[in-house]
């Protein structure tokens, strides 16, 4: 999961991190408020998770409450490369002298963590990283040793940090450290971290993601969820335990097995190419032992999709048994018929596998007109296709 | 022959008695596995009785191993638990550690990598969040369905449970020599290249199936690998080119971000080491089997 800057800064505000003092608004009026409290000259921050908000107009400074509501009634509802902007974060300003940047975050190839540190921080520093990657220390951190101050002033030594504020950055990286593995984050990163004229080193910025299978042992990262923010259908999914991602095609896609069903979404948009381009309608993974409940949360969430047009469902029966599966369809559409939502819109199965047979013979007898049989998954992903082919 | 896991292999489970520790392991029972014993912490002495076979329990992996002579281990234990039952592992020697256990924290996962290469790479590690590791005919350490395929000489390595069953089944005519779920987490022990290297190196293996998905930079690592070190035919597939950008897709490591780790890179760099990739799963079994058959 990634945190808004607000939601990082406070997080790093939490493990003792310098950062500047601010606050978060939803309204011209909260944004008021902050900035009376604050005092003096504020900058207002669109609350967005992407890149870029600043060429886009999203970050603006205040001199003082009456401008600070003006410039926030203008950011919140700006639509920033696709997302809205439904908070924006006032903090104090700061004089910068020099920007830095800092990281930590998990090394997939190696296994490891990695820390990033560079004196040329900034909005260029993947340019930096890329023209002048001397300029850019990497230095792989092992799991169990982490960060001490001895490895933090090896990593504030590589990256070439000024004598005057590497005792400060020292204690950034090994906050910064701590931070990280106490939430159990997979990335921190502070870009830029900055100098002040009087010698200062401050966060000015809070990247962080985290991981959500480590949500066990944080019931406060809840918190942090923005229900605001994701599909109203994956919300539902995701209280009926579904893995369930939106998409913007057209063929409601169901499988077992996260691999399984990417791969059934390139086979129908690869298909689609035929019948006037229709792609996925959405991700949904029922996993292994589809009971007929679950087919039938898993059909509802995908058939209350307006834009879907045919259902792929597209099974593999691997521990999960296909009769098993045959029968949840069967009486899923029955459970939604008897909810007064009957399905309307024609199923396209596939099931190979454990008790295909079984499984196959059961849709054949229960002969619901609405459902068609295909045996191959590439055959089935093309009728699915066909069925929802726009203008037919 | 076959890789990592033999009909010699003498196997533990750890989380033995839980749900799905036990369904599984009666399953490995039935597809003939050497199951010589459980370990769940506190249930020491008991045995546990899969359809007339008693599975004695131990407390600790180093007790299971000392008394069994186990060379490998698969672990069910919930998340929580499992970086301990992995360390454990580790710490009693024990050379494989399959580990198929869903939802593991990735700071848990790297320090149990850690932990593993401090100890000097003496165990084997598969997984976390993976199918686990079949050689059809000899012996079964995970959850993957033994009755797909009989053995053969076509090895699979893959990072999806249902796409590595799909493969087995499209091919089971062919038979394999060993399937390797290696799960699709962003730190995993075992990879494509690991796999790949000792397919290479076994004589009984002909010629490699891969699966690979969308995120992180493995396959075009294993690409790189094949061209310099394989000599076998390789073919393989890679699901994702659909997924957008950002979203995560039921595995972890399924996340795009920026423009590497995705399906088009990965397929663009196997192609280059001569690898031929299949546009779907049956495309893909085709061209091993026209491999196989000539």
């Amino acid at each position: 999961m990634d945190l808004y800057e607000y939601q990082g800064r406070e997080l790093f505000a939490r493990h003792g991190l310098p950062v500047l003092g601010g606050g978060v608004a939803s309204t011209p009026e909260e944004a008021r408020a902050i900035a009376e409290r604050l005092g003096g000259r504020v900058v207002v921050k669109a609350q967005v998770k992407t890149g870029g908000r600043g060429k886009a107009g999203g970050v603006k400074l205040a001199d003082n409450p009456d401008e600070a509501q003006a410039r926030a009634a203008d950011i919140l509802g700006m639509d920033i490369k696709g997302h809205t902007v439904h908070k924006v974060m006032l903090t104090v300003t700061a004089d910068i002298a020099e920007e830095y940047y800092f990281s930590y975050l998990l090394d997939r190839a190696n296994r490891t963590f990695l820390a990033i540190a560079s004196v040329a921080g900034g909005m260029d520093i993947e340019q930096v990283a890329e023209e002048a990657p001397e300029r850019v220390a990497k230095v792989a951190v092992d799991a169990v040793r982490g960060v001490d101050e001895a490895t933090a002033r090896d990593i504030v030594t590589k990256a070439n940090f000024p004598a005057d504020v590497a005792d400060q950055v020292v204690a950034i990286a090994v906050k910064l450290w701590q931070a990280f593995v106490a939430e159990d984050a997979t990335l921190v990163e502070v870009n830029p971290l900055a100098k002040t004229p009087d010698g200062t080193v401050l966060c000015l910025d809070a990247k962080v993601t985290l991981d959500e299978n480590a949500d066990f042992r944080h019931s406060d990262h809840v918190a942090f969820e923005d229900k605001s923010a994701v599909d109203p259908l994956e919300q539902r999914a995701k209280e009926k335990d579904l893995n369930y991602v939106k998409l913007d095609g057209e063929v409601g896609i169901i499988g077992n097995g996260a691999g399984l069903v990417m791969s059934t979404l390139d086979v129908v948009a690869g298909a689609g190419e035929e019948f006037g381009g229709v792609r996925p309608a959405n991700f949904l993974d029922i996993g292994g032992g589809a009971s007929a409940a679950v087919m039938a949360n898993g059909l509802e969430i995908v058939l209350s999709d307006p834009a879907v047009r045919s259902v792929f469902v597209n099974v593999f029966g691997g521990i999960t048994a296909c009769d098993e599966v045959a029968n949840g369809i069967v009486q899923a559409l029955e459970l939604l018929a008897e909810r007064g939502e009957a399905v309307t819109k024609p199923l396209v199965v596939r099931l190979d596998g454990n008790n295909a047979e079984t499984g196959r013979s059961i849709l054949d007898s229960a002969n619901n007109p609405l459902v068609e049989r295909v045996d191959t998954m590439d055959g089935a992903a093309r009728r699915a296709a066909e069925l929802a082919q726009v203008g037919v | 022959m076959a890789i990592w896991l033999t009909k010699d292999s003498r196997v533990i489970v750890q989380g033995m008695t839980g749900s799905e520790g036990s369904k599984h392991t009666r399953r490995m029972l039935r597809a003939g596995t050497a199951v010589v014993g459980g370990v769940t912490p506190g249930k020491g002495g008991q045995h546990v009785d899969f359809d007339g076979v008693r599975v004695p329990v131990f407390n600790s992996v180093a007790e299971a191993t000392s008394a069994t002579g186990a060379d490998t281990t698969v672990v069910f234990v919930p998340p929580k638990f499992a970086k301990g039952a992995v360390v454990e592992a580790v710490d009693a020697g024990i050379g494989l550690a399959v580990v198929i256990t869903e939802g593991i924290p990735v700071h848990d996962t790297a320090t149990f990598w850690a932990h593993a290469v401090a100890s000097g790479n003496r165990t084997r590690i598969i997984g976390p969040n993976c199918p686990g590791i079949a050689s059809p005919g000899a012996s079964n350490a995970g959850i993957i369905p033994a009755d797909i395929t009989g053995p053969g000489r076509v090895g699979l390595v893959s990072k999806s449970g249902t796409l590595t069953y799909q493969m087995m089944y499209e091919l089971n005519d062919i038979g394999f020599s060993t399937c390797v779920g290696i799960g699709g987490d962003p730190v995993i022990g075992t990879t494509h290249i690991d796999a790949l290297a000792a397919f290479q190196e076994d004589p009984e293996t002909a010629a490699v199936v891969m699966i690979g998905e969308i995120g992180g930079d493995a396959e075009e690592r294993a690409a790189e690998f094949i061209e310099a070190n394989v000599t076998k035919p390789v073919v393989a597939y890679i699901a994702g080119f659909t997924a957008p950008p950002g979203k995560t897709m039921g595995h972890a490591g399924a996340i795009i971000s920026g423009s590497s780790g995705t399906a088009e890179a990965k397929k663009v760099a196997l192609e280059a080491a001569g690898v031929k990739v299949g546009k779907t799963p049956s495309e893909t079994a085709r061209l091993m089997r026209e491999v196989m058959t000539g």
